[in-house]
Formats: structure tokens, C-alpha cells, sequence
């Protein structure tokens, strides 16, 4: 088989992967009152995820990242629920959330809300799931298939 | 007398560009429907990403409005991924190696 020259790739790819986490850091923090929240950034730290996938093949990352992304999922969705049930605790309705501004060091005054938890399981559920559909689509063909295409 | 000007001509040029892209990207989908090959639909859909964050930054312009400046990025870094895939499924056929040999 042609083994195609991708060193450019493989170089960027450090870079970038990078830039990439850092970015959906930021917009999973952003998403209070600026585009951003859970949902992209999860599918921002998914494009990292599948940016490594692509460029060094799935056995390699399997070994550099040893999660299992169905337990992510389900612990982003614990998380959510429990974020939900916690308002019961303070005789509140069910996902009631409250806000307040607080002295972070290093960071200056900063408006923390408790909806970030909730936005966190959201932020598991989507980078869980995001994955598994795409790595189990993408590495479903067995080694007969690939006999067929000459692909292996 | 010349901000007047000025915001007129914003308008004016903002609307035909709104206008030049939205041709674009009309003649983008007839390619991505007819094209002959898979590339020539892989080639159409990754245009039309960018001419989306193109809208997006005239759609910025318009409002007048910073907060759209991240969606630009966005877009471009979803597009960039995509572009990788549809390139490396052209020369190799699979988008991630299951085995490294």
C-alpha cells in the first residue's frame, strides 16, 4: 500500500490540537452571556479529539487516551441529573439555580452561576457521545472489507 | 457630512455583499446536487462552509456586534477538520487507520 506523506499534518496536529482544547475551554466558560456554553464546547474538545483520531489512527490514541467515551456520556448525564436534584436540598424546585459574584485569585471578581454544573454534564454527554457515534461508525468495517478495497 | 456618507456606503456595499454571497453559495449547492464526482461535492460542501463564515462576518459588520467573532472561529476550525477528513478519505479511502502497518 502507498503510504501517503503527511508530515504537515502530523506536525500541525500538535499545534492544533492544542489550540483546539483551549478554545472549547474557554467557550464551555464563555456560555453564560456570550456564544458558547456546554454543547460546543464539547463539540469543540470532540474535533480535538477526532483531529488526533485522524491523523495518527485509532490504535495510537486508543493507548495515549484510555477512555472509555459510553462512561463519559453516562456520567455527564449523573452530573446533569444531580445538578438538577440538588436544588431539593434547599427546599427549591427542580433545577432552580442561583448566581454570584465571587474573588477568584489571579482572576479578578467573577460572576459564578450554578447552572455551569448542569452545563458540565452537558458538556460529558456531548463529548461522550459525539465519539462513540463517530469512532464506532468509522472503525465498524472488519478486515474482510478492507480485503475487498485493497484499503488496510 | 462624511459619517453619513460613510454609514450609506456601509449599508449599500454590506447589502451586495450579503447579495454576492448568496449567489454563491446558490451555485455551490447546484454543484454539490449535480456534481460528476464525489470530489467535486466534497470541494462544493467545504466552500460553502466558507462563504458561512463569510455571512457571519458580515452578518457582524451589520449588527454591529462583537460576539460573533468566536462563531467566525468556530466555523473555521469545523470547516478545517472537515477538509482534512474529506482530503485523507480521497487518498485513503478510510478517514481514521484502524491498523498501523
Amino acid at each position: 500500500m502507498k503510504q501517503p506523506n503527511d508530515l504537515i499534518l502530523r506536525t500541525t496536529t500538535h499545534l492544533i490540537a492544542f489550540i483546539l482544547l483551549g478554545f472549547s475551554i474557554y467557550l464551555f466558560f464563555a456560555g453564560h452571556n456570550a456564544p458558547g456554553g456546554g454543547f460546543i464546547g464539547g463539540l469543540m474538545t470532540s474535533a480535538a479529539f477526532i483531529l488526533m483520531y485522524m491523523t495518527y489512527g485509532y490504535d495510537k490514541i486508543k493507548k495515549i487516551l484510555p477512555i472509555n467515551f459510553r462512561m463519559v456520556a453516562v456520567t455527564g448525564l449523573l452530573v446533569a441529573v444531580l445538578s438538577g436534584l440538588g436544588s431539593f436540598v434547599f427546599q427549591e424546585p427542580f433545577l432552580s439555580h442561583t448566581s454570584g459574584y465571587f474573588e477568584i485569585p489571579l482572576l479578578g471578581e467573577k460572576h459564578l452561576a450554578t447552572a455551569m454544573l448542569f452545563d458540565l454534564g452537558v458538556y460529558l454527554v456531548v463529548v461522550g457521545v459525539t465519539l462513540t457515534i463517530i469512532l464506532s461508525i468509522t472503525t465498524d468495517s472488519g478486515d474482510e472489507f478492507n480485503k475487498d478495497t485493497g484499503v488496510s | 457630512m462624511l459619517d453619513e456618507f460613510g454609514s450609506q456606503m456601509l449599508s449599500i456595499v454590506l447589502v451586495i455583499c450579503f447579495i454576492g454571497i448568496a449567489i454563491s453559495i446558490f451555485l455551490l449547492v447546484i454543484r454539490a446536487f449535480i456534481g460528476p464526482s464525489n470530489a467535486d461535492r466534497a470541494v462544493a460542501i467545504d466552500t460553502i462552509g466558507a462563504n458561512m463564515m463569510a455571512f457571519t462576518g458580515l452578518a457582524a459588520i451589520g449588527l454591529v456586534t462583537d460576539k460573533l467573532n468566536d462563531v467566525v472561529l468556530l466555523i473555521g476550525i469545523l470547516l478545517f477538520i472537515g477538509t482534512i477528513a474529506t482530503a485523507k478519505f480521497i487518498e485513503k479511502g478510510v478517514i481514521i487507520d484502524r491498523h498501523n502497518h
